[in-house]
């Protein structure tokens, strides 16, 4: 029989991506509107949102609960340290050619380590590794600062087309560095929405499901994490490499384990089971996060409860809810 | 032809002997029923050849070549393929996603990461068709954990058949649905399995539906071969009688 093919829909994908435009639009005209420390958080929760875009390929469409992405992210920001204090780099593009395949790299050796197994066992690991990445950072004085960490001066950006000296260096690099991080992570958010829809994406989803039936399909299971840690890994390092510049400093206090924490913790306050609850989630927590710590000593306290709550009330974040919500009030489709 | 064999194939669990010794063979083109009570070693023996477990002595070969220690993908390439006794489904995955996973994997498609699954147009084509074939096409659009169990079943059955295997194993494709359930079932799994000119072997309890459809039966006791031959030869056989009633073997 002859299947009628023309049955794809591309009015959703049209939809989705009037809405995304709508949303990047508002988001670049935002600056006109707010003050420059409103830009700078902003600006962080967009690098937050990266990073925990780039973490919940491994947890919400793999399966795999990570306590190790503090590595990659600390990794990324080292990198650009390093790239300006032994080579002189300056130059933010350069920060992120070089910087990218050297979390990629990172991010390929642990996660060869760190796939053969799961559960438990696989958050432990990257638990451990994380740490032995911290303590190589903490004690290797010489080399990365120890404690005091590394500083980062203000790159230029575009090929040196923007450079910022002089007065008002300060003001203009933050707008400036706005629309170039919004810039990132909108490609970002193209780059893993047509991964999580590809045939690859599909795949993992699979995998996350039912191990077993995955290989019963032929699916090379363990390769397929494998190249999603790779790719998570190097997201939450392009983070990393995008945070440094806008805070000037980078610590081991990035890649301690609570760091990896924070990074759980936006994305189930948006939702792991959907795409775009680590965006909301990454953006959320960053405003969460400054407006704990401005309002109280017992931050860490307020953000417990918060998470505790989140748990308890909203095990699938705030877009889960949401969308809950929205799809109850939908009138029922007629069935077929 | 004989498609597959298994040269003196056992697996011991504890004292168990789930397979003992078994030398196995499966003609191209047959449709075979393996029966046998619990515990006879069905499963195991499925689960042996399709590479769900490693055997502790004996050979399998699949169109000659010795697929013994092949791992679960190599089998599958070479044209092995089966469904489960539990239904073993992707429940967040729509009906459509589920069989465009097998397609993809066959196509070895399934590593395309920079583009989108659901605009291949071939691979669409095809789901379709199997979905059809499989009396699913309505449900395409249903995450496969909303299906009723005889549907899980057809969709089980279509994964595997969707990989377009050679020699397909069915591990009870109608446990659990009810009893006309399991002539719509067989009788759509069959014709599918008939028309694609699949070799397939059945795991089955149900005598009626194994004499139904079978060309030839197998019956298993105790990691054992009991008997083997056309459905009014089993028919005819004490021993198979017996052990279907609980019955002492004749000697």
């Amino acid at each position: 029989m002859t299947a009628d093919v023309s049955r794809v829909s591309y009015r959703p994908k049209l939809l989705l991506f009037a809405a995304a435009t709508l949303v990047l639009v508002l988001l670049a005209l935002l600056p006109l509107y707010i003050d420059l420390y409103q830009i700078q958080l902003l600006t962080y929760g967009l690098i937050a949102a990266i990073a925990a875009l780039g973490f919940n390929l491994l947890l919400g469409y793999t399966g795999l609960l990570s306590f190790g992405h503090s590595a990659f992210f600390g990794i990324g920001a080292y990198s650009v340290a390093f790239l300006l204090r032994d080579a002189g780099i300056s130059l933010m593009e350069f920060y992120i050619l070089i910087g990218l395949p050297i979390v990629a790299l990172v991010s390929a050796l642990l996660g060869y380590i760190c796939v053969r197994h799961t559960r438990i066992f696989f958050g432990i690991l990257t638990l451990a590794l994380s740490q032995v990445v911290w303590t190589l950072a903490y004690k290797f004085f010489w080399l990365t600062g120890g404690s005091d960490g590394l500083r980062v001066a203000r790159p230029n950006l575009l090929a040196g087309m923007f450079t910022f000296t002089g007065g008002g260096a300060f003001q203009r690099f933050i707008s400036a560095y706005y629309y170039y991080v919004l810039a990132v992570f909108a490609i970002c958010v193209v780059v893993m929405w047509v991964i999580v829809h590809s045939p690859f994406g599909k795949a993992l989803q699979a995998i996350r499901d039912n191990e077993t039936r995955a290989a019963f399909l032929g699916l090379r299971i363990r390769r397929f994490r494998w190249v999603a840690f790779l790719i998570s890994g190097t997201m939450t390092g392009l983070a990393g490499i995008l945070w440094v510049p806008l805070n000037g400093l980078t610590t081991p206090e990035v890649l301690y384990w609570t760091f990896s924490g924070e990074i759980v913790f936006m994305t189930l306050l948006g939702g792991f089971r959907n795409f775009t609850g680590p965006i909301v989630g990454g953006l959320l927590f960053t405003y969460l996060k400054t407006y704990a710590v401005a309002t109280t000593e017992y931050w860490q306290l307020l953000l417990g409860v918060v998470l505790v709550l989140l748990v308890m009330l909203l095990p699938t974040g705030i877009v889960g809810a949401l969308s809950a919500a929205t799809a109850k009030l939908r009138p029922k489709e007629k069935s077929a | 032809m004989i498609l597959l064999q298994t040269i003196d194939l056992s697996k011991q669990f504890g004292d168990v002997h789930a397979c003992d010794r078994v030398n196995f063979t499966v003609n191209k083109g047959e449709f075979l029923s393996l029966v046998g009570s619990n515990g006879a070693g069905k499963t195991s023996l499925v689960n042996l050849i399709s590479g769900h477990l490693a055997p502790d002595s004996g050979r399998i070969l699949f169109e000659g070549t010795d697929v013994t220690f092949a791992r679960i993908h190599e089998r599958i390439r070479a044209g092995i393929a089966r469904s489960f006794q539990i239904v073993n489904l992707f429940d967040a995955l729509t009906v459509f996603d589920n069989v465009a996973l097998s397609i993809f994997s066959r196509e070895r498609k399934i590593v395309k990461i920079a583009a989108l699954a659901d605009l291949d147009r071939d691979v669409r084509r095809e789901v379709l068709d199997v979905l059809s074939q499989f009396d699913l096409a309505a449900k395409s659009a249903v995450p496969a954990g909303g299906l009723a169990q005889g549907e899980r079943k057809l969709l089980d059955v279509a994964l595997a058949y969707a990989l377009r295997p050679k020699l397909l194993f069915l591990d009870e494709p109608t446990s659990g649905v009810s009893t006309r359930d399991k002539t719509q079932i067989m009788d759509i799994v069959s014709s599918v399995v008939r028309a694609g000119a699949v070799t397939a072997v059945i795991i089955e309890h149900d005598m009626d539906v194994v004499f139904r459809y079978s060309d030839r039966i197998v019956m298993m006791h105790e990691g054992k071969f009991l008997a083997d031959g056309t459905p009014e030869e089993i028919r005819a056989n004490k021993n198979v009688a017996n052990i279907l009633l609980g019955a002492p073997l004749s000697a």
